[in-house]
């Protein structure tokens, strides 16, 4: 059996005095997407960042593509191949469009080359056309496009997406989740956390539902739907 | 008329120079978000470094390619020793922290340099002036130092805007967690920009050292005025520290002309004017 692209075990993470995670242990194998579902406040986003180093647990560990990241900065697990598009999609307003997508170009751990220019913007063509625009003067759903796509320039082995459709219109949001499907198909592992149960059951091999800082379910999406109480008492839906 | 243009290029000279030193501190603060009140003692070791280099080197250009690696060396040294551990702490402990690092430079400049003022002679070829009327003459060597201020702007705006350092200079000064985020080790960038800001604030020194004494506290008032164009510029800004340290130059010679009762205040009464129409500086983001 291959190697899981991300595991965590027996993760404790604190903000302050406040105990957010209690005791996760999550894994993904390679290429595997999983969605990160629960309600406001249960810890998925602390999950996330604790995952990517930018947040350091108070006890647990965690393995990227087997080799131990726990006490690894988060520089050191993006070179590693990991990369997140975090909520509010951290775009850098003052490099444009071009500059936001090659400031982080470069060969991944494994040695795949960088991800050419052109590569993303086939992916997301309205960022061809935006190359030179400065990053305050994109739509959310643009900033979204550039937000994955300089994730991608880092060659990932998994992906993590926070909010990925957050504030988009319907027709964007589709357009976002259709190219999230190819990035997934080409064996890039994911992890998303989104509002949109529908998409995200459509999209994921396995559902995984927090609540106050724990893992309360972990299964396929046909699982998932079949349980409508446990839909109703985590999800509110 | 010959008064006025004379001052008129003191202040685009003392302008420009303040620029070096002011440049450092918008990157310090920008991107790393530390009050840096030790910055104008960099300044002071600069000046007091030439004065040491050029006993030796006999050319303050000399002492000038000598002393700024070594600045930049000791900016490494600093940032190590103290200034790394302040980067998750609030402003209060930060301006303690740099605050006492000047004290204890003063205490080291008056061992190794004692409390007389100093000078440093300018080089032999650039004695004398340029001829600008009948009875004054501007000095070559006022004039090299603007040069040299121009063209290490210039050569600085290339490597913010175009360069791979720059983009990752402008990214920090925005969302520093996302340039971690994304394979920088942001301890080497804080650890670079910090040695630049030292180095820069030496070089200001150095250059600045045949114009005027060298003395102790030479550079505290160093510190205020870089602040000044700090805040007027905008944060992180380094095309605003140029245009801020331009105006702040003119704006206090040509003070010292017309309103010499008033000309400590006229400096602050533009930052004030600055702060007024732009809270966020000149070109920087609203506050």
């Amino acid at each position: 059996m291959s190697m899981p692209a991300i595991l965590a075990e027996n993760i404790n993470t604190y903000y302050g005095r406040s105990h957010i995670l209690r005791g996760v242990s999550f894994t993904v194998a390679p290429g595997e997407t999983v969605s990160l579902l629960g309600r406001n406040g249960m810890g998925k986003t602390t999950l996330l960042r604790t995952l990517a180093g930018l947040l350091r647990p108070a006890s647990g560990s965690v393995q990227l593509n087997g080799a131990d990241v726990t006490s690894a900065r988060a520089s050191a697990r993006s070179r590693a191949g990991l990369a997140i598009v975090p909520e509010g999609r951290g775009i850098f307003p003052n490099l444009t469009v071009a500059e936001n997508l090659t400031f982080a170009s470069r060969a991944n751990a494994r040695g795949d080359r960088p991800w050419p220019l052109e590569r993303i913007y086939a992916l997301f063509p309205r960022l061809a056309e935006r190359r030179h625009h400065w990053g305050n003067e994109l739509s959310g759903g643009e900033q979204q496009m550039l937000s994955i796509g300089r994730a991608l320039m880092t060659s990932p082995s998994i992906v993590l997406l926070d909010e990925a459709t957050e504030g988009l219109a319907p027709k964007l949001r589709d357009e976002i989740w259709a190219t999230v499907k190819q990035i997934t198909d080409s064996g890039i592992a994911a992890i998303i956390v989104d509002k949109n149960l529908n998409d995200l059951l459509a999209l994921a091999d396995r559902n995984t539902i927090m609540a106050k800082g724990e893992i309360v379910f972990d299964g396929t999406s046909d699982a998932l739907r079949a349980d409508e109480a446990l839909i109703h008492r985590h999800l509110g839906v | 008329m010959d008064l006025v243009l004379i001052q008129l290029l003191n202040g685009i000279q003392y302008g420009l120079l303040i620029f070096l030193a002011a440049s450092g501190l918008t990157l310090v603060f920008g991107i790393m978000g530390v009050i840096n009140l030790s910055h104008g003692s960099f300044y002071m070791l600069g000046a007091y470094c030439a004065l040491t280099l050029t006993q030796f080197t006999g050319d303050i250009f000399l002492s000038l390619l000598l002393g700024v690696p070594l600045a930049f060396v000791f900016g490494v040294i600093i940032e190590w020793l103290f200034i790394r551990h302040l980067y998750d702490r609030d402003h209060l402990q930060q301006v303690l922290l740099t605050f006492a690092l000047i004290l204890i430079f003063n205490e080291v400049q008056k061992i190794l340099w004692g409390s007389y003022p100093h000078s440093v002679p300018v080089p032999g070829y650039l004695q004398g002036g340029v001829k600008i009327s009948e009875l004054l003459s501007y000095p070559y060597y006022r004039i090299a130092v603007a040069g040299f201020c121009v063209a290490l702007a210039l050569a600085m705006m290339f490597v913010i805007q175009k360069t791979r350092i720059g983009r990752i200079i402008r990214a920090g000064e925005s969302n520093r967690e996302m340039v971690e985020a994304l394979g920088i080790d942001s301890r080497l960038l804080f650890r670079f920009v910090f040695a630049a800001g030292v180095a820069l604030a030496a070089t200001a020194g150095i250059v600045a050292s045949p114009l005027e004494s060298v003395y102790p506290g030479i550079g505290e008032p160093v510190l205020i005025i870089s602040f000044v164009v700090v805040v007027i510029g905008g944060i992180g800004s380094i095309k605003g520290a140029f245009l801020g340290a331009l105006l702040i130059g003119v704006a206090d010679a040509l003070g010292k002309v017309y309103f010499p009762t008033f000309s400590s205040s006229v400096v602050y009464a533009l930052m004030a004017a600055v702060l007024i129409a732009r809270p966020g500086g000149l070109f920087g983001r609203a506050a």
